[in-house]
């Protein structure tokens, strides 16, 4: 019951740990975005690199597997000019028995600068960053079903360079909401930005029970959720999700919460499709609209190098 | 020994006294209440000014933790927690390592427990065989080794017929079996209250329906089957509502609610804070507002400390990894009078809660200041604060979501059976 104050920011309100979007005040978000568009353009020079970080060592302490992401923060803090040191935690010394925080006691004592920290448990991010020392910098680069911050920016920063103003935009986050730690950082970015309509399609499987408290209108009809819409976020369904007790087939599911084009077709003509990625073509998105000219999938990955690249900078300058 | 306490505020809940009254001991007895008997001579006189002297506290749910989990507490650290915090009585479930279903472990618990000279301990015995809930224990026998009931702890208990079949038999023998209402498969693979919290957190939910579906299970059992039946550890509003609307029809039941759950929400909660995480998961305002509220209009019989020490490393966890509970017999008097004093109850009423009313769900002599009653009992000073902090705890569980926290109401004295067990240095 003492644990209530927010842990990731300074006692003057900085930002010195990025543990997820809820509770950051929209200047924070501001900030980050405008430092990524800096940024975009180093990543289209011929050197792509910036001595900002040289020096620090960057952890990359990934206790679920993932390629995407690491790989992702790897190249950004290598543009930063930082060093960076990759574990993959999930097997080796989880099993020898060694806690989460005699990991990081070992590590932070290599005098680390700041860890990325990818954890399967909701929370586990705020365990770490509650007992590192005041020098370390913990980023959360996804944990459980919680939150994932960065990608929930770079939704942020895509959005911003489509369509400017978010102040004017309907938007739908569509698919398994329940489990997705992307559209809870979604979510609380949107509203934090100010979008004035923000909706979340699927089954009641796939949605909590109490979404709505979030600041969301809940539809369960992809056609009557889409219907005017400047953005469609879609989500990854999980292939632990697609049969079982949540959904009976990965095809029902397609049928009516598959993005095609025909249901596109009910948003705004210049609706932008986003997608976190990995996709699962023909499961909750149709490869005509994830390669059409509506979507912005691939600049999504490009604007992540860039948003992670401004959040590791700016931690590191606070 | 004839003890002899003095100038205090006598308040025993079960005969509704709350006077300034002396009370006089004689082997393990109390001998007078007010008036010293005639020719008395005290070998020692406790001065009680500006105490309250009531019966010693009786705790319905204390983890022991032996035998097979040593290492999280041990039989002596948690009997001095236990009369640190005024406890003279306590139950402890049956969730040991191996659980108490055979006549010897529970033999060797009470013989254990007595040989330490503390509060007096009230294995409950397993339902079934190894809380596996596919064979019934040989109850009878558990209560010739001194089990008072039975219970399934919170082991997973999935098949009907058997709970059906439990009760029955415990039925046979007016045997009381103790039950905390939970859907295994409802509540699988959940850690947190499934509200606004858990669907920010992200973490997995147990619904309000995991409690109220097995609620009307084994209600209507019980009343099938006549069993007498106690409800452990109720959670949500809607329970204790079901459990109003069947006392009123006249079900012999009874039930107990936790000092956590009586004083904290999801809310508390906050940022993944691991001594939140508890069985039943802490439930919204609206919930734990209900449960106050059942508490004082007698819908809900006693309060339990739900004492389960865990060791530190244990909830050094991710919020779901960390294992559930939190230490709470030194708590539970200055909880029950911090929940008595927001809802403007009186002394004797809240205490009812922690005395007679457990004692009576017990089956014991016990929970009393009456004359001629064992001297088991409780001096505490009502207006000392202290902080809870983990090194002030004498139990080998620190965590508590209480840590920090001011209360007031401070154990003085503890005796059981006319000695003195404990004594505030």
């Amino acid at each position: 019951m003492f644990l209530n104050s927010n842990p990731q920011l300074t006692k003057s309100g900085e930002l010195h740990h990025l543990l997820s979007i809820e509770g950051l005040p929209a200047e924070i978000l501001k900030q980050i975005l405008d430092t990524a568009e800096s940024f975009v353009g180093v990543t289209q020079r011929e050197v792509k690199k910036v001595p900002l970080l040289r020096g620090k060592a960057i952890f990359n302490l990934f206790f679920e597997p993932s390629t995407r992401t690491r790989t992702t923060f790897e190249i950004a803090a290598k543009r930063l000019s930082a060093d960076v040191i990759n574990l993959a935690i999930n097997v080796s010394s989880q099993t020898k028995g060694e806690s989460v925080l005699d990991t990081v006691a070992n590590l932070a004592a290599m005098q680390a600068d700041m860890f990325i920290v990818r954890h399967s448990e909701s929370g586990a991010p705020y365990l770490i960053a509650r007992h590192v020392g005041e020098d370390i910098h913990v980023i959360n680069a996804g944990d459980g079903r919680h939150a994932h911050p960065t990608q929930g920016l770079l939704d942020m920063f895509t959005i911003r360079h489509y369509k400017r103003d978010f102040t004017k935009l309907r938007v739908a986050i569509v698919g398994d909401v329940l489990h997705s730690r992307v559209a809870r950082s979604q979510i609380h970015a949107l509203t934090t930005l100010g979008v004035p309509e923000l909706r979340v399609i699927g089954p009641k499987t796939l949605l909590p029970s109490n979404v709505d408290t979030l600041g969301v209108h809940v539809y369960h009809d992809l056609a009557k959720g889409l219907k005017d819409v400047d953005v469609v976020m879609m989500l990854r369904l999980q292939n632990e999700r697609m049969q079982g007790s949540f959904l009976p087939s990965p095809q029902e599911f397609f049928k009516f919460y598959g993005l095609t084009a025909e249901k596109l077709a009910l948003a705004r003509p210049d609706a932008i499709v986003l997608h976190p990625g990995p996709m699962n073509r023909g499961v909750e998105i149709d490869s005509a609209v994830a390669d059409g000219n509506q979507s912005v999938i691939l600049p999504q990955v490009t604007f992540g190098i860039a948003i992670r690249m401004a959040v590791m900078s700016i931690l590191a300058g606070n | 020994m004839k003890i002899h306490i003095k100038n205090g505020r006598l308040i025993d809940p079960a005969s509704g006294t709350d006077a300034a009254q002396d009370v006089f001991i004689t082997a393990g007895k109390i001998v007078g209440i007010g008036a010293a008997p005639s020719g008395y001579h005290a070998n020692r006189t406790i001065d009680a000014g500006g105490l309250v002297v009531c019966p010693g506290l009786v705790d319905l749910a204390v983890r022991l933790r032996e035998p097979g989990f040593e290492y999280m507490a041990t039989l002596e650290s948690e009997m001095d927690a236990a009369v640190a915090g005024g406890i003279t009585s306590l139950a402890c479930p049956p969730d040991t390592d191996p659980p108490l279903d055979e006549p010897g472990l529970v033999e060797m618990l009470k013989f254990r427990a007595k040989n330490l000279n503390q509060s007096r301990v009230y294995p409950v015995g397993a339902l079934t065989v190894g809380l596996k809930g596919t064979h019934l224990t040989e109850m009878a026998e558990l209560m010739d080794a001194g089990c008072v009931a039975f219970s399934h702890a919170d082991a997973p208990l999935t098949d009907t017929q058997l709970l059906l079949r439990a009760l029955q038999y415990a039925a046979t023998f007016d045997f009381p079996v103790w039950l905390r209402p939970q859907d295994a498969g409802l509540a699988r693979g959940g850690f947190a209250h499934d509200g606004q919290i858990a669907t920010r957190l992200g973490l997995a939910a147990i619904p309000v329906c995991a409690e109220t579906v097995a609620l009307s299970t084994i209600l209507l059992l019980a009343r099938e089957t006549g069993a007498r039946v106690h409800l452990c550890r109720l959670s949500s509003k809607e329970g204790v509502d079901m459990i109003r609307q069947a006392k009123r029809d006249g079900l012999k039941i009874s039930c107990d609610v936790t000092i956590h759950h009586a004083h904290l929400s999801e809310m508390d909660i906050g940022y993944f804070d691991s001594n939140c995480h508890l069985t039943p998961p802490l439930r919204s305002q609206r919930d734990r507002d209900a449960l106050r509220a059942a508490l004082a209009d007698g819908t809900v019989d006693a309060l339990c400390s739900d004492h389960t020490p865990v060791d530190e490393d244990a909830k050094q966890l991710p919020f779901a990894e960390a294992e559930p509970g939190a230490t709470g017999v030194e708590l539970l008097l200055p909880l029950t009078l911090k929940w008595a004093e927001e809802s403007r109850l009186s002394l004797a009423t809240g205490l009812a809660r922690v005395t007679s009313n457990p004692a009576r769900i017990l089956g014991i002599d016990a929970g009393t200041l009456s004359q001629g009653a064992s001297a088991d009992i409780c001096v505490f000073d009502p207006d000392r604060y202290w902080k809870v902090e983990p090194r002030a705890l004498k139990s080998q569980g620190k965590n508590t979501p209480f840590i920090g926290l001011e209360v007031k109401g401070k154990v003085r004295y503890t005796l059981v059976e006319g000695q003195i067990v404990y004594e505030e240095k």
